[in-house]
């Protein structure tokens, strides 16, 4: 509400044009990286006999970029273009903002030598050994301060609930981040972990889990929260829900991580009660979903003439799907059959090229042209086609992996009349080829569709210039 | 007091908390209030 003397009348748009290019690079080099290792998996030659090159180095490489590199550069351009036009104020400390760009980049470059060496902490999702640690926890507390600075120097009376649900996103990584990273260095680039045992992994797994909820889930409901509402040109469906949906949220989505670990060591009431919540998770994510897709009701047309609007409703129905597969998955008897199988790799991919990876280009769609000062993309028709690409791509992926993981399942458990195993662990590897091939398939569309999107926001970008907007003037609105 | 009284107690005062926001906001949803943060997208063009 206080009004700064430093702030000026437009918006700081700089550091979201560059987290918007570089999220769109990122996205091309780690689907490349994802499509690299899927055809590994069908021809392993292609590791080229290399340690550097090798599937296990690959595969963080591949996750890391993805998740914390595509992902996290377009979850900074979105909040920072959303908390500015939300609260009707410039960025709060831009310097320290454009750090948090630089010093991201550093993270992503140092994660992109460090991995291939073969540096790791060994757990997943939070591969990155100390030093880099370090560093991420820096960027991230910067990143705070920007954010709750700006909300706090707002010049509305409301805080949108899209900065709700970023807020959140943003405190809950801090926390998790530094919790699970928590390590004694034994020397430059390695560290040992600062639990131990069962516990070690249940800290691993309060994080892993919590890493979707907060950093693949809150964050992106806070671009669904905003992004949608504009582009179909309506206010949310129920302001209402959408305050129930963030609690519910914020209340169950710490205590599904057991689920991860499902017939381990684990203390069995720990398991059950990470079963428990991880059902109860159902009601808000559908609750956001149908929010987000009733948005929408009077304005159903819209979606046939828009592939920006398409994007982000097919990305709602891929959420809605895959918070009804995850929680089911997490009833310890279907997990009996799933965990360990390819249908997991399945289950995370329809959320992650479905829900964020969607909603993340609708979004990047969204803010581009208007960023470099173009009424709309360079080429209109080159959305449509990576819209097709991309959801072609997607139901390949996860249709192949489903027959796959459910095949091995039910080979690794078949048993004959004399107690023996059915099938060898290699004849269980030797019948998933096919579909590991179709999975290659889909990944190869899905980066085919982002390498368009590269072409279509480099010519976006060349076409404009960047452009300054302007922040409304307090009375319109008082 | 025994530990488990105290996470008992914590549990039931959390759930009290969350009916009591769903109560809240529904309430409210008529009001300006909300009208007004909903339209906040909207306002800077």
């Amino acid at each position: 509400m206080q009004v700064s003397t430093s702030q000026s009348n437009t918006y700081n748009d700089t550091v979201i044009r560059q987290f918007s290019i570089m999220a769109v690079v990122w996205g091309v080099v780690g689907m490349l990286v994802g499509v690299i290792i899927a055809s590994q998996l069908v021809w392993p030659e292609l590791n080229l006999g290399l340690p550097w090159t090798s599937f296990g180095r690959l595969r963080p490489l591949h996750t890391n970029a993805v998740i914390f590199a595509f992902g996290g550069c377009t979850l900074f351009a979105t909040s920072y273009f959303i908390v500015q036009r939300t609260c009707h104020t410039s960025l709060f400390m831009p310097k320290l903002a454009s750090f948090t760009f630089w010093g991201w980049q550093a993270v992503i470059v140092a994660a992109a030598i460090s991995l291939p060496l073969g540096f790791t902490q060994g757990k997943e999702y939070a591969e990155l050994e100390w030093p880099i640690d370090v560093l991420i926890a820096l960027v991230w507390v910067s990143y705070a301060v920007v954010f709750f600075g700006t909300i706090g120097m707002r010049r509305v009376k409301h805080i949108y609930v899209a900065n709700w649900f970023l807020g959140a996103f943003i405190i809950a990584v801090a926390l998790l981040h530094i919790v699970n990273s928590a390590a004694m260095p034994a020397s430059f680039m390695k560290s040992y972990s600062a639990y131990a045992g069962v516990q070690d992994a249940m800290v691993q797994w309060w994080y892993g889990h919590n890493a979707v909820g907060f950093f693949l889930t809150a964050g992106f409901l806070g671009m669904m929260y905003y992004f949608v509402p504009k582009q179909a040109d309506r206010p949310v469906y129920s302001y209402s829900l959408s305050i129930v949906h963030f609690w519910a949220l914020i209340f169950t989505y710490m205590w599904a991580g057991p689920h991860h670990l499902h017939y381990t060591a684990l203390p069995d009431w720990t398991q059950s009660l990470g079963m428990a919540f991880s059902l109860i998770l159902l009601a808000p994510s559908w609750g956001g979903m149908i929010n987000g897709m009733m948005t929408l009701s009077g304005a159903w047309h819209k979606l046939r003439t828009d592939p920006i609007l398409r994007f982000l409703i097919v990305s709602l129905s891929f959420y809605g799907m895959s918070t009804f597969e995850g929680p089911m998955m997490a009833i310890k008897t279907v997990n009996a059959l799933s965990h360990y199988t390819d249908w997991t790799v399945g289950h995370v991919h329809s959320g992650a090229l479905g829900w964020v990876g969607l909603v993340s280009m609708g979004s990047l769609y969204y803010m581009v042209p208007r960023l470099f000062g173009q009424k709309q993309m360079h080429s209109v028709q080159a959305i449509e086609i990576h819209f097709w690409l991309a959801t072609i791509g997607i139901v390949l992926y996860i249709a192949a992996l489903w027959i796959s993981g459910v095949m091995e399942g039910l080979m690794w458990r078949a048993i004959n009349a004399d107690g023996t195993l059915t099938y060898t662990f290699v004849e269980s590897v030797k019948a998933k080829t096919p579909y590991y091939m179709i999975r290659a398939l889909g990944g190869l569309l899905y980066l085919s569709g982002m390498t368009i999107m590269l072409w279509n926001v480099i010519k976006t970008a060349q076409n404009g210039k960047a452009a300054v907007a302007t922040i409304p003037p307090v009375a319109a609105h008082a | 007091m025994d530990i488990n009284t105290l996470r008992i107690l914590a549990t039931i005062a959390s759930f009290a908390v969350f009916v009591g926001i769903v109560v809240w906001a529904w309430k409210r949803r008529k009001t300006d209030d909300f009208k007004e943060a909903a339209n906040l997208p909207f306002t800077h063009d």
